[in-house]
């Protein structure tokens, strides 16, 4: 097992966010994704993270900044060392690494003008 | 917030979309909405290859040869009405998808068709290269998104449906973005929520596919069938590591080029199960997984505990022409082919079972419809290959339509806030009701337990001990969700549990009650199929307990069309 570190956007939209560090152990050819689902189910089940497909890259609901790249959790693979994960920039913010993604014609309301990272 | 509407569709992969298409055609007004993402969540965007319906345009052929086949693989389960909507109204379906430019694969200005298990003749239409499911969701959505009377609505989790009088009047749901709760008023509703197969340790579909419809149609009082009915994949991937592609992606694989089924010492085992492949794709999907999981159990397996899949006799040419770009995705993962063979292990793949409807696809419950892999009995105790995306389209419209009609003929909504309060004060949470357990790893725990003790092998005492373990998750998962706001991951986890515990429970007592094998349920204290188990189970909730009924299939001999 290796071992990554992991340091995340944490906080929620209209209060102040800050990064926090986690180290996560992957065997080679993990994904990010896979990081983040052991991190809720073993450390940290408040941490939130959305996707759908799992695996498939099919859903492309998993992109956010990795090491300030937009990228799929999904087919980004763990690596032994430190990765930054942050939601993205140019979407409305609403929790950890969770964006409002969803074109504007289909959301419940009005896009919130809420607070970007 | 309140919204109403005419007809209401929850979940738009491609049940919900066509159902949602075919009821605004019909005139009525149309909310689409999906826990995820409109026409990406769900299970149709992840098919990889096969529509199996009896276009002829390969080899002459008539939908009640699909028919036969389709009754045949069900192990004499069937519900023959659905099972021939399936097939027949397909075929209109697959043509009307054709129209709208999905992109079926051809040859020479003819759709190209492919032989897929248990199929009589070449049968399946495909898009290449292993894009079937996301031509045919990114085609209805488009069609969605071009309707004006269509209003479509992501990141809305249905907690719950409102029933009043025995009829439901629409839906209270949880919108993830904000943390509001939601309430829908609708003259007709149709859930199109997909299956259960998240309940697995291993499986294909996506992460929202977890049983809610089925709990949530036990809650509204609605009737599930063949509960007990999981089919596994047999050849999923498993090793090595694979990312950004789908674990079933080996299946259009073994339609284009055979390939050869290997136990750990790399020699074939197919025949020790009484079939032989020669290098061809014959072996059927619930016949295969028996296979597998026996050699891995005899100490025959690979080393991830699965067996072998190999194109090693393959030219990279072949490879090449076959799937493309798919080669380039492969080699990204460090697999080449022509050199090595890939571990692969049976994988939750589909639910037979569902909810309980008619030829209108309305279940028990007056205006409450069901489309897709929700509905149970089209397809018995084992799926023909190629039928779950024909069954999305062929009973997504046929309950559109139905829907809509129904809606028409209302002139008043049944709503009343009344019918929607406990429904309402289940998903309203307190901040003292926080969960002493981690949900992510009870959801992890339940997984692992269904796969080991209600998955393809089964036994009385393997599906005590997992009820005991469900009845001990629920203790601790409490009555009522941890507090939330928006996005809050704890209370939709909470949500999901509770719904995964239920539909979970459904397929272990079915299980447990049913003291014979068949098809994709296979009992290792009951191995023989026995003709007084020829019936279906029905599953309902009452008084806040599972009750399962016995009832003869629905049943009609197949008669097929002979052929010129």
């Amino acid at each position: 097992m290796k071992h990554a570190t992991l340091k995340i956007w944490r906080g929620v939209a209209g209060e102040a966010g800050g990064f926090e560090t986690y180290s996560v152990a992957f065997e080679p050819g993990q994904s990010v994704l896979d990081g983040l689902r052991a991190l809720r189910a073993e450390v940290d089940p408040t941490l939130a993270v959305r996707f759908s497909c799992i695996n498939a890259n099919a859903c492309k609901e998993c992109v956010i900044l990795i090491d300030g790249k937009s990228a799929y959790a999904c087919t980004t693979r763990l690596e032994a060392r430190e990765m930054t994960l942050e939601p993205l920039r140019n979407k409305p913010w609403i929790r950890d690494l969770v964006s409002d993604i969803a074109p504007p014609a289909e959301r419940l309301l009005p896009p919130n003008k809420g607070t970007k990272v | 917030m309140h919204l109403v509407t005419d007809v209401l569709v929850i979940g738009s992969g491609g049940a919900g979309m066509y159902a949602a298409i075919a009821a605004a055609r019909a005139g009525a007004a149309v909310t689409l909405i999906d826990r995820s993402l409109i026409g990406r969540g769900g299970a149709t965007v992840m098919a990889q290859m096969t529509v199996a319906c009896a276009l002829g345009a390969e080899t002459p052929d008539h939908w009640t040869h699909h028919l036969a086949d389709t009754l045949a693989a069900g192990r004499g389960l069937c519900d023959a009405t659905l099972a021939r909507i399936l097939c027949e109204e397909g075929i209109e379906c697959v043509r009307e998808l054709d129209g709208w430019n999905v992109g079926w694969a051809r040859e020479n200005g003819r759709m190209k068709q492919v032989t897929a298990p248990g199929h009589d003749r070449p049968r399946c239409v495909y898009v290449d290269f292993l894009d079937t499911g996301p031509a045919v969701a990114r085609t209805l959505r488009t069609r969605v998104i071009r309707s004006d009377t269509i209003r479509r609505i992501g990141d809305l989790a249905v907690t719950d449906l409102a029933v009043r009088g025995g009829e439901c009047a629409g839906a209270v749901a949880l919108h993830l973005v904000s943390g509001e709760i939601v309430t829908l008023a609708a003259k007709a509703t149709v859930l199109a929520t997909g299956g259960l197969t998240r309940l697995y340790r291993r499986n294909s579909a996506s992460a929202n596919m977890g049983g809610d419809g089925y709990a949530i149609a036990l809650r509204a009082g609605a009737t599930l069938t063949d509960m007990e009915f999981v089919q596994f994949f047999p050849i999923g991937h498993l090793a090595p590591r694979l990312i950004g592609m789908d674990p079933i992606m080996w299946d259009p694989f073994r339609y284009k080029l055979g390939g050869r089924l290997l136990d750990g010492s790399m020699r074939e085992f197919t025949e020790r199960y009484g079939v032989t492949e020669g290098g061809r794709y014959v072996l059927a999907r619930d016949v295969a997984t028996h296979a597998i999981l026996k050699e891995v159990e005899a100490g025959r397996g690979s080393p991830h505990g699965g067996v072998y899949l190999s194109f090693e006799h393959c030219s990279a040419e072949a490879l090449r022409a076959a799937f493309g770009p798919v080669i380039d995705r492969l080699a990204g993962n460090g697999i080449d082919l022509t050199r090595m063979p890939v571990e692969v292990a049976p994988i939750a793949h589909y639910h037979m079972g569902g909810l309980r409807v008619d030829a209108t696809m309305q279940t028990c419950v007056a205006g409450l419809y069901a489309a897709g892999e929700a509905v149970g009995g089209a397809n018995g105790a084992n799926r023909l290959s190629g039928n779950a995306i024909t069954e999305a389209l062929a009973f997504g419209r046929r309950a559109g339509s139905h829907a809509a009609a129904r809606a028409a003929r209302s002139s008043a909504h049944g709503w009343t806030d009344r019918a929607a309060e406990p429904a309402i004060a289940r998903v309203r949470s307190e901040a003292a009701a926080a969960p002493q357990i981690n949900l992510p790893h009870a959801i992890v725990e339940l997984q692992a337990l269904m796969a080991d003790e209600v998955g393809p092998l089964r036994s009385a005492g393997k599906l005590a001990h997992a009820l005991a373990r469900m009845a001990a998750l629920r203790d601790a998962t409490g009555a009522q969700p941890p507090h939330a706001g928006g996005f809050d991951v704890r209370r939709l986890d909470w949500l999901d549990l509770d719904n995964m515990l239920l539909a979970a429970e459904a397929v272990a007592r079915s299980a447990l009650a049913r003291t014979e094998s068949r098809g994709a349920h296979q009992r290792e204290d009951y191995p023989d199929t026995r003709e007084d188990w020829r019936v279906n189970q029905l599953v309902r909730l009452r008084d806040g307990a599972l009750a399962i009924e016995r009832v003869p299939v629905a049943d009609a001999p197949a008669e097929s069309v002979t052929l010129a």
